[in-house]
């Protein structure tokens, strides 16, 4: 026994290190789906949209493989095809402000919906608020174009709206909804008012209603209670709601192609007409890019603005 | 208003035949059965009772959180039952304190001033005094999560007390605080009221702090107020037998009225022996009756004298301060003992002997019930 003893520890941290090793392996190996989602399934196609706009457009679409930075240049001027001056391209100009347009009313529209709407749910007794968050989210159980095209249904010249308004004689000819920015904020606050609803919900129901009942005592009123009080309270929710509408907002496909019609255009559909029609998939992908810097900053301003108010209170 | 009466000081809240229903047809809880009180000003009144008693109840209808079913509130003689909270003179102390959490503890302590449009450094002169009221100036500018229990409870007094109102709500303030610190906030709020004469309602389940902290008790139970008194007249005279059990040990012993005076009943009891019992007012007793005497009123004897209680000695349990003794009466019921351990007492008292209780003067009470 006594001969064996000094070995003892040498053999006792051989096996510590075995094990740490052991344990470090199968740290990797279970996190590899993880990883392999994250380099392949979202840096990967980023890398290679930030790599095409950087390319030469082909005849046909798809690219050559000849580094060009005209795309980039395409976002925001164009050539005159007979004098060959410079200009602002107007067209993508005029799309991009209506885009973020729409995208920001979109948002504070659906935080003045959404807000109430989270309220009423979250002051509502705790069995019946399921069935509310239930009604919410019912929505998403369609398709997507489906419930724009039901939308549409309602908004048309001969649609619900102008029906029931010509039948009451407040009009006597329709009033032209449908290929207007209204009828795409319309449609864009129906199909994204629930995820507003949700994280401001989300929030609501944690905030603690004595601090509401404190603000009543201290003398503060409805309003004051709300702006002192709740809203500073359920900011993340504020927050959470407006990114989550704002970002697919401005990235809106399907519903300005349908309510919007081809006129009415959003960065989308833009984006698309180059990967399609246009044939020029360097300038999609440029504009792909220019879509999410605008997100970044958007976001970043944001984020910057609602932890400096909330530090004027602190 | 200004009549204050002969030396009576003038009511600050009262209330008239208050109840309140919660919930309607068959799940309707009534928590407040025509509750009728009045509260001094200046006083330090405690509202007393088990939970689900009506007391917060009460105290939210003072408030203004809810409004009562039936009957009428009035604070200084005006009814303020249409009234919003945010419209009444009077603040609440709440029980886990609800201070602000994006606020700092200037903050949370001038908020109140602030929505009533106080100008700017009014505001902050008041903060700073309350601050001061409280011992809390170091910690001005901290955010209330960063600060202890004991510390978040002297914010919401002071919080509370900023504005200046007429009556200050205590709901259950120091139930959360652990015991050391809650009697120096005992002692603490005993300060403050005398300090800013502010008339407080206290609310607690507590009933030795409500003993050491209240000019006048209200005990409650089932949404009624049973008993309203000085600590002294709630726990040496208990008027029911629920007020009776819930402040402090007691024995209860069965008799028969012998005959009546002012104020006092000559009651033959069932353990043999007579005594002279205290009436409550309105009460009428007749036949048999139930009396209470505190264990510290009564007095064990080893040589009992014709008008003692005769029993064995069955139990004695040391408390340091005190010792109690367990009787078995000869009649059957048991009856407990309390008494002070002076030093250098005799010690001949074992158990298995027969003994005796002598009940002292003016000591048993008879019940309403």
């Amino acid at each position: 026994m006594a001969l064996d003893t000094p070995s003892l520890p040498s053999r006792a941290a051989e096996i510590a290190a075995e094990a740490d090793r052991r344990e470090i392996r199968s740290r990797w190996l279970l996190s590899s789906p993880a990883l392999f989602i994250i380099l392949f399934a979202a840096t990967g196609p980023l890398l290679i949209v930030l790599i095409f706009s950087f390319l030469t457009p082909g005849d046909y679409g798809g690219i050559v493989w000849k580094p060009s930075s005209h795309a980039w240049f395409q976002v925001l001027f164009q050539k005159d095809i007979f004098d060959d001056t410079t200009t602002f391209a107007d067209a993508h100009l005029s799309i991009l402000w209506r885009s973020v347009k729409l995208s920001f009313l979109t948002t504070i529209l659906a935080l003045i919906f959404g807000f109430p709407t989270a309220y009423f749910i979250a002051t509502r007794a705790e069995k019946s608020r399921d069935i509310w968050l239930f009604l919410i989210t019912i929505p998403f159980w369609t398709n997507l174009l489906i419930r724009t095209f039901a939308v549409q249904e309602v908004i048309r010249n001969e649609g619900i709206i102008n029906t029931v308004l010509i039948k009451l004689g407040i009009i006597s000819n329709p009033i032209q909804i449908m290929f207007t920015d209204a009828a795409i904020l319309m449609g864009m606050l129906y199909v994204y008012l629930p995820l507003m609803v949700l994280p401001l919900y989300a929030s609501m129901e944690k905030l603690d209603f004595r601090l509401v009942e404190a603000g009543y005592d201290l003398y503060a009123n409805r309003f004051q209670v709300l702006r002192r009080v709740i809203i500073p309270l359920v900011k993340p929710g504020i927050i959470a709601g407006s990114i989550l509408v704002f970002i697919p907002s401005l990235g809106a496909y399907v519903t300005p192609r349908v309510l919007g019609g081809g006129k009415n255009m959003m960065l989308g559909n833009l984006i698309e007409l180059q990967f399609g029609q246009g044939r020029n998939w360097p300038l999609g992908a440029a504009l792909s890019i220019t879509l999410m810097a605008i997100v970044m900053v958007a976001l970043m301003v944001y984020v910057r603005y609602a932890s400096r108010s909330e530090a004027r209170y602190g | 208003m200004s009549t204050a009466g002969s030396g009576e000081r003038r009511s600050a809240i009262e209330a008239l035949g208050v109840s309140k229903i919660f919930g309607n047809g068959d799940d309707a809880v009534k928590a407040l059965d025509s509750v009728d009180v009045t509260i001094r000003e200046n006083e330090f009144f405690t509202l007393l009772g088990p939970s689900g008693c009506g007391k917060t109840t009460l105290l939210r209808l003072i408030a203004g959180f809810d409004f009562p079913t039936e009957g009428e509130i009035r604070l200084y003689g005006e009814d303020i039952a249409p009234l919003p909270p945010f419209k009444r003179p009077v603040n609440t102390v709440f029980q886990n304190y609800a201070l602000f959490p994006h606020m700092t503890v200037a903050q949370n302590i001038g908020f109140g001033l602030e929505m009533l449009g106080k100008p700017r450094p009014e505001i902050d002169q008041r903060v700073t005094q309350m601050l001061r009221l409280v011992r809390m100036e170091e910690l001005r500018n901290r955010r209330t999560s960063q600060i202890s229990g004991g510390q978040q409870q002297r914010v919401a007094l002071a919080r509370a007390l900023a504005p200046r109102p007429k009556v200050l709500l205590l709901d259950e303030p120091l139930s959360a605080l652990d015991f050391k610190l809650r009697k120096d906030m005992q002692i603490e709020l005993k300060r403050l009221q005398h300090e800013t004469g502010i008339t407080f309602i206290f609310v607690t389940h507590d009933q030795e702090e409500a003993l050491t902290m209240s000019d006048r008790i209200a005990v409650m139970s089932n949404g009624r107020i049973l008993q309203i008194g000085s600590p002294r007249d709630i726990y040496d005279r208990p008027a029911e037998r629920f007020v009776a059990n819930f402040i402090g040990d007691t024995n209860f012993l069965e008799g028969k009225v012998k005959s009546l005076a002012k104020g006092k009943a000559r009651i033959a009891l069932a353990a043999g022996g007579e005594v002279d019992a205290g009436i409550s007012e309105g009460v009428e007793p007749k036949g048999n009756v139930t009396i209470v005497v505190r264990p510290e009123h009564a007095a064990i004897l080893t040589k009992p004298g014709k008008d003692a209680l005769k029993g064995t000695l069955e139990t004695i349990i040391y408390f340091g301060t005190d010792t109690h003794f367990h009787v078995k009466l000869a009649s059957g019921p048991h009856f407990i003992i309390r008494q002070q351990n002076r030093h250098g007492a005799k010690d001949d008292l074992k158990t298995g002997m027969p003994v005796g209780v002598e009940i002292g003067e003016n000591a048993a009470q008879v019940l309403k019930d």
